[in-house]
């Protein structure tokens, strides 16, 4: 078991731990904007399928990871779009609409995956990095930090971007006013509707990034269901953050680590059933839903839809 | 309000539910053109195949057996006004300890008590996988939504886990559990190779509906899903309740894994997971939680799942389309609620 404590394992560890926790914390922290304006978007998980295909598509046809990730965007935004409508504008019941999106989304991605890869699996180049010179060399850390793709900079650099949005502007303040008081919000003179539509497209979004993550950096290619529940683990880090982005970075980590865990394993010649180790993302958020669940915190118009003048 | 004439209600009914089907299958076979198929050609190959040829029919019903029976627990759970989501582990885990099980006690037991252990079995892992998120939502109010997920995702690896290690049949190549002899399989119904425990699923259904309905633990149960506060305010143990409708919708899709090993795979192989529970929810929905619509509903279904697998081989139109088609249907019905819903408001004003 020396191997356990080398650099190869632990540098492995950390690479794959960035590596898995990169998607979880853009759709994490997509899911927290809506979560404060009080909607529930248990379509997450469609909103990543989707930019996973739009950003494997679009990176395949152009050659660009760029081109991948605003495709990946305008995917999870087009599926939140009709999440938005539905259930901002409509009022319609979130978690019904939200399962409907996310199978919808899980078909008509297996079913154009089908169509146009099915016979000829392509996969990516390699992926492009931006080395940071002299912190890259930081050994055990370095490779997984400091030398990697442009969009794992933009994830870390927007956690601490949506900090300042929540605590410190007028944007973040209506955001929470939506969730925890939308009458509040609507009697100040700011439209609840309005505030909760630009919210879902914001996760929509940063979902479909994250989705387009996956099958850019992440796989390099794109297969049927890959998101596989991490868009369910995102929602999870999103309700137990109680609305600080920083315990999703955190999170988004120890969840990225355990399922690299396999992989590193690997390196160093330890062999477990691929199913033991990924139970235990799964197993962790019940362990930390035992233990942190009288803390979790939820906005208490979370669900309901506003309409003007009920109670 | 003038009460609506009975006729124009049950037209009304009607119509609220076909519409959203409709819809779907339009809005699908626009995406079928889209690929460059036939919808007409498709639509028609499904029926043929899944519905008017007779062992296309048999595997269509006999399809129905895990079907209903979990839609029968959802009914129990989404009428207490609680989301188990959690389906397909709680199913697949009652399913590989079934598969591990039978064979075992087939070599000692008269196979009407193989069957019975089973079943009790089979609901007893069923309820204690949604033990955890029943209690953290009678005790701390967690969503269950989030916990029966996660317990799902976590089921459905032990379940493998189970398959390749502890239960693994020796004998063969690919992990798989020890088969089940067919003599020892649930018997078929006369001279078809539907088994009795479609029968069974039937009358679960039923009796659901109206236990749902007409008996005192129902209407407690429904008080809770109205409301919370409510059924605190008038004397009820929520507390036990929750945990009960739990234990209640989770023993019966660990049933449907019971049923669906014991009556027609014998076996169960690494990696199988038929994903019936995300599929159901909608159809549960689609009825309005009303056991007998969803026996309809149900049987639509699994012809649509047959004829479709067999679409799929024939027409090269992959089985994800009936996940899209179901998909589409739950839209088309949350708008039609919705429609439905400010008809009334406009007709009360």
């Amino acid at each position: 078991m020396d191997g356990l404590l080398s650099e190869v394992f632990i540098a492995s560890l950390f690479f794959g731990a960035v590596t898995a926790g990169v998607p979880l914390l853009l759709a994490g922290l997509g899911e927290q904007v809506s979560e404060k304006a009080g909607v529930l978007n248990i379509g997450l998980e469609g909103m990543m399928l989707a930019g996973a295909f739009a950003g494997f598509a679009a990176a395949y046809a152009t050659d660009s990871f760029l081109a991948g990730f605003c495709a990946g965007i305008l995917a999870g935004m087009a599926v939140a779009l009709i999440m938005a409508v539905l259930c901002v504008v409509l009022g319609m019941n979130q978690i019904v609409v939200g399962i409907a999106i996310t199978l919808g989304a899980e078909g008509v991605t297996a079913l154009l995956h089908h169509v146009l890869y099915s016979r000829s699996y392509p996969r990516l180049s390699r992926v492009e990095t931006w080395t940071i010179p002299g912190l890259a060399d930081i050994p055990y850390i370095g490779p997984a930090l400091f030398d990697r793709n442009a969009l794992i900079y933009l994830a870390f650099a927007l956690t601490f971007f949506m900090i300042w949005v929540f605590r410190r502007t007028q944007a973040g303040l209506n955001l929470q006013a939506a969730g925890d008081a939308p009458a509040a919000l609507d009697a100040a003179g700011v439209s609840v509707t309005v505030t909760r539509f630009v919210s879902v497209l914001l996760t929509g979004c940063l979902g479909g990034l994250g989705g387009a993550y996956m099958a850019t950096v992440g796989g390099g290619l794109f297969l049927p269901f890959m998101t596989g529940g991490a868009g369910f683990i995102a929602i999870v880090l999103a309700m137990l953050a109680r609305g600080n982005p920083l315990w999703i970075l955190f999170g988004a980590f120890l969840f990225g680590a355990s399922l690299a865990l396999t992989t590193a394993l690997q390196v160093v010649g330890v062999n477990i059933p691929t199913d033991v180790i990924q139970m235990l993302p799964f197993a962790m958020v019940i362990v930390v839903l035992l233990l942190f669940a009288r803390h979790s915190y939820l906005p208490p118009a979370l669900g309901l839809p506003y309409q003007r003048g009920t109670r | 309000m003038n009460r609506e004439h009975p006729l124009v209600s049950w037209l009304h009914g009607m119509v609220s539910v076909l519409l959203p089907v409709v819809l779907a299958l339009a809005v699908g076979a626009i995406l079928l053109l889209a690929l460059g198929k036939d919808p007409l050609a498709y639509y028609g190959y499904v029926v043929k195949r899944g519905l008017l040829s007779p062992t296309g029919l048999e595997a269509s019903l006999t399809r129905t057996a895990p079907l209903l029976l979990i839609a029968a627990g959802l009914i129990v759970a989404f009428r207490s006004g609680l989301w188990n989501l959690g389906v397909d582990g709680q199913l697949l885990l009652a399913a590989v300890v079934t598969a591990a099980l039978a064979p075992e006690l087939a070599s000692g037991l008269p196979s009407v008590m193989v069957v019975a252990v089973c079943f009790a079995v089979a609901m007893a892992v069923g309820a204690a996988w949604s033990l955890i998120p029943a209690l953290l939502k009678a005790q701390f109010g967690v969503n269950e939504i989030i916990s029966t997920l996660m317990m799902s995702f976590l089921g459905v690896s032990l379940a493998n886990v189970l398959i390749k290690i502890p239960f693994n049949d020796p004998q063969t190549t690919v992990p798989q559990t020890a088969t089940l002899a067919v003599e020892d399989r649930l018997s078929r119904l006369a001279d078809t190779t539907i088994h009795w425990g479609v029968l069974l699923a039937l009358a679960v259904v039923v009796a659901v509906h109206h236990a749902m309905t007409m008996t005192a633990l129902g209407m407690r149960l429904q008080i809770v899903g109205a409301n919370m506060k409510t059924a605190v305010h008038a004397g009820l143990r929520l507390r036990l309740l929750v945990v009960v409708a739990f234990a209640i919708s989770a023993g019966l899709a660990g049933l449907a894994g019971a049923v669906d090993v014991l009556g027609v795979h014998g076996t169960i192989r690494a990696d199988w997971n038929p994903a019936y529970g995300i599929v159901v929810i909608p159809l549960v929905f689609l009825a309005r939680f009303n056991g007998y619509a969803v026996i309809a509903f149900v049987f639509v279904f699994a012809v649509l799942v047959i004829g479709g697998e067999s679409a799929a081989r024939r027409l090269d139109v992959p089985t994800y389309f009936v996940l899209v088609l179901v998909g589409l249907v739950m839209l088309f019905l949350a708008v039609t609620e919705f429609l439905d819903h400010r008809r009334r408001l406009t007709a009360k004003d």
